[in-house]
């Protein structure tokens, strides 16, 4: 089976200071990856590295593309990549904000991907947005608001309504829960959970929060100093740590 | 037929001639010379020339008068004037530490080779009218050194902190410098299209651009190491002789400021450097444009974008001139009574629709 | 109009003091060169080095430095604006050309063989043997949705223009029909998404045509273009096709029921008369016997 993703070596360095460094792995279709550790462990710098945000200074990112199977996405012309990652790929930000238009209904913001890869008729495009609306329970009346009225959660769900309306194969999300109340969290998750399964995401999830990949990730890497430490199964690794930094790392939360 | 519409050729002569009549005022006072434009509002004519990229004191006097002292007007005049000109090429860069000096003050120093000259100054005069100039009182002649000496070098204050290792060098520039007049701006600019826009550009943009940087909006603690005003020889390389020729001089105002050091883990800290320079005797430009620049250079000395207006290079420089500002802005005034009509019945029909839509509605809950 | 005599030899002596069509040689060879690549690459705007001009920016400099650069002493040239030849900037800047070119004008659409315009598109079709010189304001059909040169390039570049579509999408959500009555966005070739400059929507299935079409933004430094027979397709939905729409009525002084109108307030009571924006159509129409409901006789009155 072709992985969907293969990392290979990748290192970004800010100047002489280690971002990331000597990261590889493989993510097979339908497989989600949680890439946990503490903030300034390098797994943010990592996301944005895979997501073609920014250039690594070592190593390859191959994609399985639809066309040419795997490509490296780091070589590839800027054109291509940005083609990918408004169609086979999508990015949920942490902050709802850095990924929703704020001065476009939610209509729109859902409709967009559709309409950047040639969807021409609004009557379909603004039923595809209203069906995405009710998948991630926003009401369909709320379709020509604005997202600065909606609460925080709410925004959330909106900009991941709007990265998944196009099907894409993978998704990358940035700390997807962060900065929301608990009780908010917990429905996020579940949401989220269900949206993998229903649609056999592939998912690479950045998060500080054990509880969220308990969830969610199938495999798991655990990051400090801008490397990784230790990576397996899920329940492996949160069950039975060997790195005495995940130990420390499990321990400090409370068990789900 | 319709007035409104038709006529246009008369209406133009008409009022020109109105026009003319109204920049000459009242025929009994007697008609302003060019001459005395020129050495009477001399700042005017330096402003003109200034933002009018064209170092003419005549023609900018002429353009005043034409312009009934409308300054962004005559700015204009000599603008179009200007793209008549032909280019000969790039004089050789000025050396303005060979200025002769009228005027030449350091903030940083309280004293330095070659000596702080007030020169002629508003600065300490009290902002009183004076009430003899209104009744055509002739100014006594100001003091001059007997003994004064030929000019010689005055040499730059920041050699001073250059030559301590205290400044950060600025690079050598492309030979020649690229010509914002006759290239198109695209960006990222460099900063010798960056100075270039910004000596051009309106006094008073520039001006609030570095006043706003005063005021926190990516402030920069600028010092003016030295400010100095005075005449410069312009030099020209003639290929056919091979050797350079003074072609004419040209009074010029400079300022350097020196400003918070920057240094990273690689470098150590050193003072960085805003820089203005200007034609004629324009100092508050020369200064602000300084400021600006200094805020503009944020990116190659390793800064933070704030996000204020005056670190946007593209802000900047589309909006300093004031000679595109003024004719897109007042090009608002012309017809446009075809793309209104088709806004008028764009409205109607959506106004139609909705009726429609509501009367349906109603319609239907009855 | 009257033509002033001109030795081919000598252009000086219209206006002595500049160059033939104002601008020096090397200018316009420069503006030249812009033009052809512009019309090699259909909808994209090239970068030009914009001259001052002695009309203000805003007020045609871009089509002016535009016609300058493609004039030559042989030309008939026509200039209108808002579809109309005797309008206060047309007219001045038919005279800039008599001054400095001396080339003919006139105002008939068919014996032009260079036409000026602001806003508008002759109604009488154009031929291969004619240019088009649209003055444009803001070339950039972005512009409005993304503030920045240095982004609405690179959109450009990457053919990122799902923006466009979600501008055209809130308009329908919001006002049941797309909002944009001029300026209304093209895509050239199916490649770049172009502005036709302020004309009415109503003049943009006529962007297809047989003459060349300039488009010269002065202080934007801009030149683009439309070769002829060009695809030029205005942007819309599938169940919300462009329509070309203009005011229901006929033209008031000839009849006509195809041409864009003008609506004038005729009285205090708020009357209207509607006629035809383009003039020397409007003319032809009357001339060759056309007469609409409010022609000559109710009109003497009024003028």
């Amino acid at each position: 089976m072709t992985p969907l993703l293969q990392v290979e070596d990748i290192a970004k360095y800010y100047g002489t200071r280690i971002g990331c460094t000597g990261v590889s792995f493989d993510l097979y279709p339908g497989e989600v990856m949680g890439i946990v550790g503490e903030s300034g462990s390098g797994k943010s710098t990592l996301l944005n590295t895979l997501a073609g945000h920014l250039t690594p200074d070592r190593g390859a990112v191959r994609f399985d593309t639809r066309a040419d199977g795997l490509r490296d996405t780091v070589t590839m012309s800027e054109p291509e990549r940005r083609m990918l990652s408004r169609t086979d790929w999508a990015f949920v930000h942490q902050h709802a904000r850095d990924g929703l238009r704020m001065n476009v209904s939610a209509g729109g913001n859902v409709g967009e991907r559709l309409m950047a890869v040639g969807a021409r008729h609004y009557g379909k495009i603004r039923a595809t947005a209203s069906d995405w609306l009710g998948r991630v329970e926003i009401n369909e009346d709320r379709i020509d608001d604005r997202p600065a009225s909606f609460s925080g959660g709410m925004q959330q769900r909106l900009q991941i309504a709007r990265n998944l309306v196009t099907g894409p194969r993978l998704v990358f999300m940035d700390e997807p829960t962060g900065g929301l109340d608990v009780s908010v969290q917990a429905r996020l998750l579940d949401l989220l959970r269900n949206l993998v399964r229903e649609m056999g995401l592939s998912a690479i999830i950045v998060t500080h929060d054990l509880a969220v990949v308990r969830l969610l990730a199938d495999r798991l890497m655990v990051m400090k100093d801008g490397h990784v430490v230790e990576s397996g199964l899920t329940d492996q690794v949160l069950d039975d740590p060997q790195h005495g930094y995940t130990q420390l790392l499990v321990s400090s939360v409370l068990q789900v | 037929m319709y007035v409104a519409v038709k006529g246009g050729e008369r209406a133009i002569d008409n009022a020109h001639a109105w026009l003319a009549e109204e920049r000459r005022g009242d025929a009994r006072v007697p008609e302003l010379s060019v001459a005395q434009i020129r050495e009477q509002m001399t700042l005017a004519v330096n402003r003109v020339m200034a933002e009018g990229s064209l170092y003419d004191p005549d023609l900018a006097a002429l353009a005043i008068k034409q312009a009934r002292g409308d300054l962004i007007e005559a700015v204009f005049l000599i603008r179009a004037y200007r793209t008549t000109l032909p280019r000969f090429g790039a004089s050789r860069p000025m050396d303005t530490a060979a200025m002769a000096c009228d005027r030449r003050v350091s903030a940083t120093f309280k004293d330095a080779p070659g000596g702080q000259v007030l020169g002629p100054t508003f600065d300490y005069t009290h902002r009183l009218l004076d009430f003899k100039l209104a009744a055509d009182g002739e100014v006594p002649f100001a003091p001059e050194l007997a003994d004064a000496e030929p000019s010689k070098d005055t040499p730059h204050i920041m050699e001073f902190l250059d030559r301590e290792g205290l400044m950060q060098r600025d690079t050598d520039g492309r030979t020649p410098p690229r010509d914002l007049t006759r290239e198109p701006l695209e960006l990222p600019a460099t900063r010798d299209l960056r100075l270039q826009a910004l000596t051009r550009g309106d006094e008073g943009f520039v001006l609030g651009m570095a006043y706003s940087t005063q005021r926190g909006y990516a402030r920069n603690h600028a010092f003016v190491a030295e400010l100095r005003i005075g005449k410069v020889a312009v030099e020209m390389d003639i290929p056919e002789l091979g050797f350079a020729v003074e072609i004419g001089e040209v009074e010029l105002t400079e300022c350097e400021t020196v400003n918070q050091f920057a240094g990273s883990k690689t470098e150590p800290p050193q003072f960085t450097r805003g820089y203005g320079l200007v034609f004629g005797m324009s100092e508050r430009k020369a200064i602000s444009m300084a400021l600006v620049d200094r805020a503009l250079r944020w990116e190659e000395l390793g800064e933070d974008n704030l996000g204020a207006p005056a670190q946007d290079a593209e802000f900047v420089l589309y909006h300093a001139d004031n000679i595109q500002a003024t004719g897109f802005l007042e090009h608002i005034k012309l017809p446009h009574y075809v793309d209104f009509q088709s806004e008028l019945e764009l409205i109607r029909k959506l106004r139609r629709e909705a009726t429609a839509d509501r009367g349906a509605h109603r319609a239907a809950a009855e | 109009m009257t033509q002033i005599e001109q030795d081919k030899n000598a252009p000086d002596t219209v206006m002595s003091d500049y160059n033939f069509a104002y601008l020096d040689e090397q200018t316009k060879r420069m503006i030249r060169r812009a033009i052809l690549k512009s019309l090699a690459i259909p909808g994209y705007q090239v970068p030009f080095a914009s001259r001052e001009m002695p009309m203000p920016y805003g007020w045609g400099t871009g089509g002016v430095q535009v016609s300058a650069a493609v004039l030559t002493p042989d030309d008939t040239l026509k200039v209108i604006d808002q579809g109309a030849d005797d309008t206060t900037n047309a007219v001045s800047i038919r005279r800039f050309f008599e001054k400095t070119a001396g080339v003919a004008v006139t105002e008939a659409t068919a014996e032009a063989s260079i036409i000026q315009t602001r806003h508008r598109i002759p109604e009488a079709e154009l031929r291969e043997d004619q240019v088009l010189v649209y003055q444009v304001p803001i070339p950039e059909p972005l512009r409005f949705l993304e503030p920045s040169e240095v982004e609405t390039r690179k959109m450009h570049e990457l053919e990122e223009y799902g923006l466009m579509h979600v501008k055209l999408y809130e308009d329908i959500a919001q006002h049941g029909a797309i909002a944009t009555a001029y300026a209304y966005p093209v895509k050239v070739e199916g490649r770049y998404v172009m502005d036709p400059s302020p004309i009415p929507k109503f003049d943009n299935p006529k962007l297809e045509m047989a003459a060349i079409q300039l488009f010269g933004a002065g202080r934007e430094q801009r030149i683009y273009a439309l070769p002829p027979y060009t695809q030029v397709v205005s942007l819309d939905f599938e169940d919300y096709p462009f329509e070309a729409s203009k005011a229901d009525h006929l033209c008031g002084l000839c009849g006509a029921e195809d041409s864009y109108l003008d609506e004038l307030i005729v009285d205090d009571e708020g009357g209207r008369l509607f006629m035809c924006s383009d003039t020397d159509y409007c003319v032809a129409r009357q001339a060759a016997g056309h007469r609409g409901s409010d022609a000559a006789p109710t009109l003497e009155g009024v003028a």
